[in-house]
């Protein structure tokens, strides 16, 4: 009896000191992916993308190789995250997939001065051809 | 045996080599399966040297005042988006514009689009010290922006005035056309266009724009192709290169000039 009582004791303070840790810890917030999983395996990617879209951007622009796979573009389609008003958000905006976590690592990255950073179809563009807005 | 089969084995290995040489010369020959072979591009293979784009243009059908080519390559592009406000004109991103000549003693007036002519051997490649301008296997001559430090030694050495810098952050770029502050830019054929496989490959903006206004004052194509449009009429017609005398060999030809 004695014993059940002391270690139901602990088992509950191991219990809340694990949620009070993790409580404490900040982490990020990933936004979800729109399809049914990434291209490679998830913890890969969280690793790695960084060379495979390193890697795909010589490729693309010397050689002309334009896959899907590691394409930027279709990373940043897939990825895409919208705000209140249902429109896609820029890298400005905090809630931007690739900011959620280069925020949290303070990892800067320049990708988003030159790509665009949320998509935007070329129908759309051809559509308005002349006065843009 | 053995002194027999050796060479036995080495004279029908000859014939095969020699057989298979024959039906290359076949298929050359009938020329059909030579276009596709230059055209079949797969999105995961590196562009060639077995090809070389190319564009011809004909001054005489170009209209005086028309800028449908400039109007299609900005709009293709994502140039003047409105990003550019503290620019001046003359220092916004322009990658083909419209030059009008006449000739003070004849008063004979000619219209033609300038851009870059994707030379052979490009002064810009020569001058960059950072290999940002290079030349791709299929002869379009691009600026890698990862690597530009925006130095603009290459404008200064294009005989076409066809670069152009990037004064002021972007934020309207097309996910076809990154394009962004500090860097170097310039026509790129339409690169996006071009890499795309066999079906949906299609010809630049600008050329795109002349046909539908129906001037069709520009062809383009692969000049290496032999029974390429371009490479025909190239053959039938005398054409001339602007500032020849610089041995630049470009990729854009004129005719009525």
């Amino acid at each position: 009896m004695k014993y059940l009582h002391m270690m139901l004791a602990m088992l509950i303070v191991v219990l809340f000191g694990s949620t009070t840790i993790m409580a404490d810890v900040p982490s990020p917030t990933i936004p979800k992916g729109n399809a049914e999983k990434c291209v490679l395996p998830t913890e890969e990617m969280r690793v790695n993308h960084m060379t495979k879209i390193l890697h795909q951007r010589d490729e693309t622009m010397r050689k002309g190789i334009r896959t899907e796979q590691f394409s930027l573009k279709k990373c940043i389609n897939c990825h895409v995250v919208k705000d209140d008003a249902g429109k896609a958000v820029s890298h400005k905006d905090e809630r931007h997939f690739c900011n959620s976590c280069h925020t949290y690592a303070a990892v800067k990255i320049d990708c988003f001065e030159c790509h665009a950073s949320k998509p935007n179809a070329r129908k759309k563009v051809s559509a308005t051809a002349g006065g843009k807005d | 045996m053995n002194k027999q089969e050796i060479p036995v084995q080495g004279i029908s290995r000859r014939k095969f080599l020699g057989a298979s040489a024959a039906t290359a010369g076949i298929g050359i020959a009938s020329g059909v399966s030579l276009i596709n072979i230059a055209n079949a591009k797969p999105l995961d293979e590196p562009v060639s040297n077995d090809q070389r784009w190319g564009m011809l243009i004909d001054a005489n059908k170009c209209a005086s005042g028309c800028t449908s080519c400039v109007d299609a390559c900005n709009t293709e592009n994502g140039l003047n988006a409105g990003d550019e406000q503290l620019s001046r004109q003359g220092q916004k991103a322009q990658w083909i514009r419209k030059v009008e000549l006449r000739d003070k003693a004849t008063q004979h007036e000619i219209s033609l689009p300038l851009l870059c002519q994707h030379c052979e051997n490009p002064p810009c490649v020569d001058v960059c010290p950072t290999g940002a301008s290079f030349k791709r296997e299929d002869g379009l001559v691009l600026v890698d922006k990862h690597t530009c430090i925006g130095c603009r030694y290459c404008m200064m050495a294009c005989p076409y005035k066809a670069r152009s810098f990037i004064h002021e952050e972007l934020l309207n770029q097309l996910e076809d056309v990154p394009r962004g502050k500090g860097t170097v830019e310039s026509c790129t054929f339409c690169v996006h266009r071009l890499d795309e496989d066999t079906d949906n490959r299609r010809d630049p903006a600008c050329v795109e724009a002349c046909n539908a206004d129906g001037h069709q004052a520009i062809i383009f194509g692969d000049m290496k192709d032999a029974n390429s449009a371009i490479s025909q009429q190239l053959k039938k017609h005398t054409s001339k290169a602007i500032r020849a005398d610089l041995k630049l060999n470009p990729g854009v030809r004129y005719r009525g000039i």
